[in-house]
C-alpha cells in the first residue's frame, strides 16, 4: 500500500463498459423479479389454498430453493438443462431463469405473509356488496396486499440486484465480470474494485431511496 | 451393485467421496469460523450502534452500510486481490472467511441493534433505578433480552453464510461447490453430482433451521 500510486484513468477509459454492465446488472434484476413476482403469488395462493396437493409442492420448491446456494442453482440449470436436452436458453436466459425461481421463492414468502395481514372483514365487506370471488382477489385482496408488501418487495429487489453479482461465475458480463476482467487486463486493484463497490452502493441506495419515496406514495392506506 | 463398474453413479461417488468429504469440511470450517467471527464482531458493533457515543456510532452506521450495499461476491474478490497490496499474503481461504465475516458482522451488529432498541425502555431504567453500572445493564438486563429476540435473524444470518461459502468457490478455495464442479469435470455426470451438492447443503442448512427452532423454544419462556 504504501507505494501504491492510484491511476483512475483506468476506470474512466472503461466508464462505458462499467455502466453498460451496472444496466445489465439492474435489468436482470428487474426481469427476474417480474417473473418472480408472478410465480411468488401463484405460489403463495398455492400455500393458502387449503389444498393439500398444490399447497405441499410448493412448500418443498419454497424450502429447497431458500435451503440451497443460488451458486449452486445457477451452476445446476445453467449446465444440466442441456442433460435434460434443453439447449434453447443461452447463458443469460438460464440465469434469468434461476433468479427468476429463486425471487419466486423469496416472494412467495412475501406474498403469503400479506394475504395472510389482510383484515377478514375487507373480503366479508367484498362480498357483502355482491362481488364475485375473483372480483373480491383483484380489487380488494391485491391492491391491499400490494401496498402492505411494497416495502418487502423492494428489499427483494435490492438484494436480487445485489445477487446479479453471481452470473459473473457464469460469464455473464454484468459489473463483477467486467470489473474481474478489467482487474485482470490492468492490476489496478484498488481502482477497479473501488469502482466497483462505489457503484453497487450508489445504486443500491438510490433504488432504497426511491423505493422510501415510492412507499411514502403508496404504502399508506388512506 | 455397481460399485466395481466405472460409470455407475455408485462408482463414481465411491470414487469422489474423498472430494466431497475434503469439500464439505472446508464448508463447514468457513461457516463456522465466519459464524463465530460475525457473532462476536457483530454483538460488539450492535452495542455499538446502539449505545455508542456518536463519532463512533457514525463510524458503526457508516461500515455497516457500505457493507450491506455491496454483493458478497465484490467483497470476497475485492479483498481476494487487495490483501495482497497490503503486503498481506493470506491464502485464498482465509481472504474468504475475512470477507464473509466482515460482511455478515454488519448483518448480525444491525440485527442486535434492532433487538437491542426493541427492548423497552422501562427495562434499561429499571436496571439504572438498582444502581447497576452501564455494563452492568447491559450485560445482567438487557443483552439477555436483545439475544432472545435476535435469535430468528440470527439462524438466517447463519444460513446466509453458509450460503455465502459457496463464493469462496470463485477466488479457487475448494469448498463443496467447487470439489463438486471438480468431481463433475472429471466424470461429466452433472445432474447426479450437482444433485448430491445440493442435498448435502440442503441438510447443512436444515440442520442448522431445526436447530435455530429449537433454540427458539428453548429460549421463548419469557413472553412481554
Amino acid at each position: 500500500m504504501i507505494d501504491y500510486h492510484f491511476d483512475w484513468t483506468v476506470i474512466t477509459r472503461n466508464a462505458d463498459k462499467f455502466v453498460a454492465a451496472l444496466g445489465l446488472g439492474l435489468g436482470l434484476a428487474v426481469v427476474s423479479l417480474a417473473i418472480g413476482c408472478v410465480i411468488g403469488l401463484a405460489a403463495a395462493y398455492a400455500r393458502v389454498s387449503g389444498n393439500k396437493w398444490l399447497s405441499t409442492p410448493v412448500w418443498a420448491y419454497v424450502e429447497v430453493i431458500r435451503c440451497t446456494p443460488l451458486l449452486l442453482l445457477i451452476f445446476f440449470v445453467y449446465f444440466g438443462l442441456p442433460e435434460f436436452g434443453i439447449y434453447v436458453l443461452d447463458k443469460t436466459q438460464s440465469f434469468i431463469l434461476t433468479l427468476s425461481l429463486y425471487a419466486g421463492a423469496y416472494m412467495s414468502e412475501v406474498f403469503r405473509a400479506g394475504l395472510a395481514s389482510i383484515p377478514k372483514q375487507y373480503v366479508e365487506a367484498a362480498k357483502a356488496i355482491g362481488l364475485r370471488p375473483w372480483q373480491r382477489q383483484r380489487w380488494v385482496v391485491l391492491p391491499v396486499m400490494f401496498r402492505i408488501t411494497l416495502p418487502s418487495v423492494g428489499n427483494n429487489l435490492i438484494s436480487l440486484f445485489k445477487d446479479t453479482s453471481l452470473a459473473a461465475a457464469i460469464a455473464i458480463p454484468e459489473l463483477t465480470f467486467t470489473a474481474r476482467q478489467i482487474n485482470a487486463n490492468t492490476f489496478r486493484v484498488m481502482e477497479v474494485w473501488l469502482a466497483a463497490s462505489g457503484m453497487y452502493l450508489a445504486t443500491a441506495y438510490l433504488m432504497a431511496m426511491g423505493l422510501r419515496l415510492l412507499e411514502r406514495r403508496y404504502a399508506s392506506i388512506r | 451393485m455397481g460399485f466395481t463398474i466405472p460409470g455407475t453413479f455408485t462408482f463414481e461417488l465411491w470414487q469422489a467421496r474423498f472430494s466431497l468429504l475434503r469439500g464439505i469440511s472446508a464448508t463447514l470450517l468457513a461457516s463456522g469460523l465466519t459464524i463465530v467471527a460475525a457473532t462476536v464482531m457483530g454483538v460488539l458493533l450492535g452495542t455499538i450502534l446502539a449505545y455508542g457515543w456518536w463519532p463512533l456510532r457514525l463510524l458503526a452506521r457508516l461500515y455497516v452500510d457500505i457493507l450491506r450495499g455491496i454483493p458478497v461476491l465484490v467483497l470476497i474478490l475485492f479483498t481476494y486481490y487487495g490483501l495482497a497490496l497490503f503486503g498481506i499474503n493470506v491464502p485464498a481461504f482465509w481472504a474468504g472467511v475475512i470477507a464473509l465475516s466482515a460482511f455478515a458482522t454488519a448483518h448480525v451488529a444491525e440485527n442486535l441493534r434492532g433487538a437491542v432498541q426493541s427492548v423497552p425502555a422501562g427495562q434499561m431504567e429499571a436496571a439504572k433505578a438498582i444502581g447497576l453500572r452501564f455494563p452492568q445493564r447491559l450485560r445482567y438486563v438487557v443483552l439477555p433480552q436483545a439475544i432472545r429476540r435476535m435469535l430468528p435473524p440470527w439462524v438466517n444470518t447463519g444460513l446466509e453464510i453458509v450460503k455465502g461459502t459457496t463464493l469462496l468457490s470463485v477466488i479457487g478455495v475448494v469448498e463443496l461447490l467447487l470439489s463438486t464442479q471438480q468431481i463433475v469435470a472429471r466424470n461429466y455426470m452433472i445432474i447426479d453430482f450437482y444433485l448430491v451438492a445440493g442435498l448435502l447443503y440442503l441438510i447443512i442448512n436444515f440442520s442448522i433451521a431445526q436447530l435455530g427452532a429449537a433454540l427458539e423454544r428453548r429460549f421463548s419462556y419469557l413472553r412481554y
